[in-house]
């Protein structure tokens, strides 16, 4: 029989009108990465809630073995002690303090005298350097990116002799290098003997990583599928998660691109907004045309986002300068205003904290970024805002119960269909979408994928930033590279392969380093 | 909707009620007489003007206002010494006080919204500077107000020659004509959202509530009949609260507070000016404190330098107490008039039965903290929080 670190059997939790775990049973073996898929609202994080003890016992049934005992979970504590340690997907770390005092927060090394900052700190060292981080324990949290920040919450965890990690959605925020970084160590760990379960929407990181891999759907585990080879077929875990065969991935499209210009910027110059002297985005030039989809790849940082915002009313950075013409004419924005009323909307990759005001109702956030059209003379026609809002929910297929529910309420991917009705509302005529399918499952990436279709097809231009290769590869009529404030490569959607954008992002980042040993 | 849902949405109005009749009975239905309900909102006027422009101001992220009783006191002392000292006359006096009232509100509007002070700081400072600029102005002194002009303009009742005598009927006549003119509204609005297809509640919800209101109204207009007529004062605060009112719920203008509230950076990135939302929370809120200052001037007669103490607190208390939320983002007029009225209720039965004034802070502190517990609570229970 298989050494079982964990056993879940018939978990089943219910919220007020939603069965949000129905019998699931989960088995993890000693020493192995567990992945965890399935779609969003598929119950990956309930059961984790359940497992750590957020959801306390007596909210749910079932049982849980741990190391063969049974567990009664009343707090995150009691799960911690046991050396069972989640990482939420929003990590949990506090900006201001130092990555020591973090990580020691709520477990403080105690001398005689109150606490002891040196055995704090020289604790912190040895646990960072088991996670390959080289930054001081002293660094404040808010000084390193959020790469490393992950790789502090699992130096912590490593603090509290974790033994099972629970990692949910670890890399949704990390580039590509660095989400390869932190699953390698992952594997490293389990050598050492740490049992890892990981939830990710990132297919290709599953099939990396993982020996196990549970799929979930609809609050039930499906399957759990062998992966001890690593051979798996995304498409095969794609089959299980949304129970059906998608053969492609990609919607199709008629390519009908014009030969008009839909936004065109030249010699685009922008500075960062605190650090003024700082140069984020260095004499870019693009152009999309009409019915045209333009992809803008590049690392993190590579200021893809900072150049969208700042051609979006100069709404990021400083000392802004360059040419941006609108429909073959040349416009001034001063602000978001402006650049609503000059046909172009930004669909910000943080729905969250940018887009949406979450503890309002579907309908007003779908109207809020050009509400002036359900309005007569500055009055609001409620009855107006709440047909446009039904409209635009069933036309992008918004799953909410009703167009009154709080978007909070709502799952990832449907807040960001509520996004981009918020914008098409708007009836702009070029569109920049910044990350528009993070943090959303195989089945919503897809419907948004239709919604980029329609638009072009009703002759809008759109920018995509991404930085999931595929997407770009699968969507774009064009690709643009971007590395460290400039523009790199630009490829023509048949040339382009991830070995070239790939390649064009390296070969530059060396000709700055070898300019730079040079000076 | 079931009984448990009803019991949430209308919990202020339920406790309203139930403390109404507690210090009903506990007055010995003194709380009960035309004389005292009619004072019961004209007592409070300044609480009921100045929460509506505090709401704006806690819509835009929880921020209140802790100026207003001192821009009370300034505005209330300049127009008790411009009435008293120089010849101009009532209206110029207004005109002058409402003036500066606006330029009060964009002094602190321009500081908040354009420069980004803190609005507790900006408006902490507010509170020292104005109370001091009010006593300067009184030289510490009490100043009477003779003008009959004013005082008719703002604290006079409403009498009509042949109708009114010993029992004015033309306060009852109001409130019938009030009270019909609803339920027509009511039925207007149904038929033409039955026509164009639209959502509604059910016939017998809304009827019954609107009968509810008319059936208050007209036993309030009742026992204003009984006393002096309509107050003057009364109408200027429906004037007040009704436009407050429209413009939070109707306007795009009023909309921009509540997605300020609930998001700031998404509501900047969908072209709305923030700044302006700020400073206009600001601007409106000192020009209703300093039109309160006009209110309070007048029914009381004179101005001192301790005129609007505390004031600010009751405002801040009764939107808290009406359900706007200590984080910003909602709240509705409604909900903090019922609040405002609440504070009065228990403001008055309190008087009324003689309970020293130190204990009237205790049950008032009490109160505000049942009430935003409850909010919590009932909120988090729902899982809305």
């Amino acid at each position: 029989m298989a050494d079982n670190i964990l056993e879940m059997k018939e978990i089943t939790k219910l919220y007020p009108g939603v069965r949000a775990l129905d019998n699931v049973n989960l088995a993890v073996e000693r020493g192995e990465i567990h992945a965890i898929v399935g779609e969003n609202g598929a119950g990956k994080s309930t059961l984790m809630n359940v497992l750590s003890g957020t959801i306390p016992i007596g909210e749910y049934d079932g049982t849980i073995l741990y190391e063969g005992h049974k567990c009664h979970f009343k707090t995150v504590r009691d799960s911690e002690k046991l050396g069972i340690v989640i990482i939420h997907q929003e990590l949990a770390l506090i900006p201001e303090l130092s990555i020591g005092e973090n990580m020691f927060l709520r477990n403080e090394r105690m001398g005689k005298f109150g606490i002891d900052w040196d055995e704090t700190f020289c604790q912190a060292a040895k646990h960072l350097k088991q996670v390959g981080l080289k930054d001081s324990p002293t660094t404040l949290i808010k000084d390193i990116g959020t790469g490393k920040q992950q790789l502090v919450e699992i130096a912590k965890a490593l603090s509290k002799n974790v033994k099972l990690l629970i990692l949910d959605e670890p890399t949704s925020s990390l580039n590509s290098e660095d989400s390869k970084m932190l699953l390698d160590m992952l594997i490293e760990f389990k050598k050492q003997g740490m049992t890892s379960i990981i939830i990710s929407h990132k297919l290709s990181e599953v099939a990396y990583v993982a020996d196990k891999i549970t799929v979930m759907r609809d609050g039930a585990t499906i399957e759990t599928i062998e992966n001890a080879d690593r051979s798996i077929d995304e498409d095969r875990i794609i089959r299980g998660m949304v129970g059906r065969e998608m053969t492609d991935r990609f919607p199709k499209r008629e390519r009908k691109i014009g030969s008009d210009v839909g936004m065109e910027v030249s010699d685009w110059c922008v500075n960062h907004p605190v650090y003024t002297e700082k140069r984020v985005v260095n004499h870019v030039a693009f152009n999309v045309r009409k019915g045209e989809i333009v992809g803008f790849s590049g690392l993190q940082g590579a200021g893809r986002t900072e150049l969208a915002r700042s051609i979006f009313g100069k709404s990021y950075g400083t000392a802004i300068t360059g040419t941006l013409k609108v429909a073959g004419r040349e416009v001034k924005l001063k602000n978001e205003r402006d650049a609503i009323e000059a046909g172009i909307a930004y669909v910000t990759e943080d729905r969250k904290v940018n887009g949406l005001v979450l503890g309002d109702s579907v309908a007003r956030n779908n109207t809020l970024a050009r509400l002036e059209k359900v309005c007569q003379r500055g009055i609001i026609d409620v009855n107006m805002e709440n047909k446009v809002a039904e409209e635009y929910k069933e036309k992008l297929r918004i799953k909410t119960p009703t167009i009154q529910q709080f978007v909070n309420n709502l799952s990832g991917g449907n807040q960001q269909k509520v996004l981009l009705s918020k914008w098409m509302f708007a009836d702009p005529d070029v569109l920049i979408l910044d990350e528009p399918t993070r943090g959303i499952d195989v089945g919503a990436k897809y419907e948004i994928y239709c919604i980029m279709n329609d638009l072009v097809a009703q002759g809008k231009s759109v920018v995509m930033i991404s930085s999931e290769l595929t997407e770009l590869l699968g969507m774009c009529d064009r690709i643009y590279v971007m590395n460290e404030g400039e523009m790199v490569a630009e490829m023509g959607a048949n040339d382009a392969t991830q070995e070239k954008i790939m390649g064009a992002i390296l070969k530059s980042k060396k000709g700055a380093k070898e300019e730079s040993k040079g000076a | 909707m079931n009984a448990s849902a009803i019991v949430k949405k209308y919990t202020m109005m339920i406790a309203l009620v139930v403390v109404f009749i507690f210090f009903a009975i506990l007055t010995g239905g003194r709380l009960l007489y035309a004389q005292n309900i009619s004072n019961l909102l004209l007592q409070n006027a300044y609480v009921l003007v100045m929460a509506c422009g505090m709401l704006l101001c806690i819509l835009t992220g929880g921020n209140v206002d802790l100026s207003v009783g001192a821009t009370l006191c300034l505005v209330a002392a300049l127009a008790a010494q411009l009435l008293s000292k120089t010849a101009l006359g009532a209206f110029a006096t207004i005109g002058i006080c409402m003036a500066v009232s606006f330029g009060i509100g964009a002094w602190q509007g321009f500081w908040i919204g354009h420069m980004h002070i803190p609005p507790f700081i900006a408006t902490l400072a507010g509170m020292f500077l104005f109370r001091g600029l009010g006593r300067v102005l009184l030289a510490s002194k009490t100043v009477s107000i003779a003008n009959k002009t004013f005082l008719d303009i703002f604290s006079s009742y409403i009498t009509v020659p042949g109708v009114d005598n010993t029992i004015y009927w033309s306060a009852l006549i109001v409130g019938i004509a009030v009270a019909l003119a609803l339920i027509l509204l009511t039925f207007v609005s149904r038929s033409k959202k039955a026509r164009k297809g639209y959502e509604m509640k059910s016939a017998i919800a809304e009827y019954t509530q609107i009968a509810v209101i008319d059936l208050l109204i007209i036993a309030y207009t009742w026992q204003l009949a009984h006393y002096k007529g309509i107050p003057v004062m009364l109408l200027w605060i429906l004037l007040v609260v009704l436009l407050y009112a429209f413009i939070t719920s109707k306007t795009a203008f009023g909309r921009y507070f509540y997605a300020v509230g609930g998001n700031e950076k998404a509501t900047k990135l969908s072209g709305i000016d923030t700044k302006k939302v700020y400073f206009w929370a600001y601007c409106s809120m000192s020009i209703l404190a300093g039109f309160s200052g006009l209110l309070v001037a007048s029914r009381i007669g004179s101005v001192s330098g301790d005129t609007g103490l505390t004031y600010e607190l009751d405002t801040i208390g009764a939107c808290f107490i009406g359900g706007a939320s200590a984080y910003g983002g909602s709240g509705t007029v409604s909900g903090i008039i019922v609040g405002a009225i609440l504070l009065g209720v228990i403001n008055q039965g309190m008087s009324i039965f003689g309970l020293d004034n130190n204990w009237q802070y205790v049950v008032k502190g009490t109160v505000l903290l049942i009430a935003v517990i409850f909010d919590v609570v009932s909120n988090h229970k729902t899982g809305k929080a």
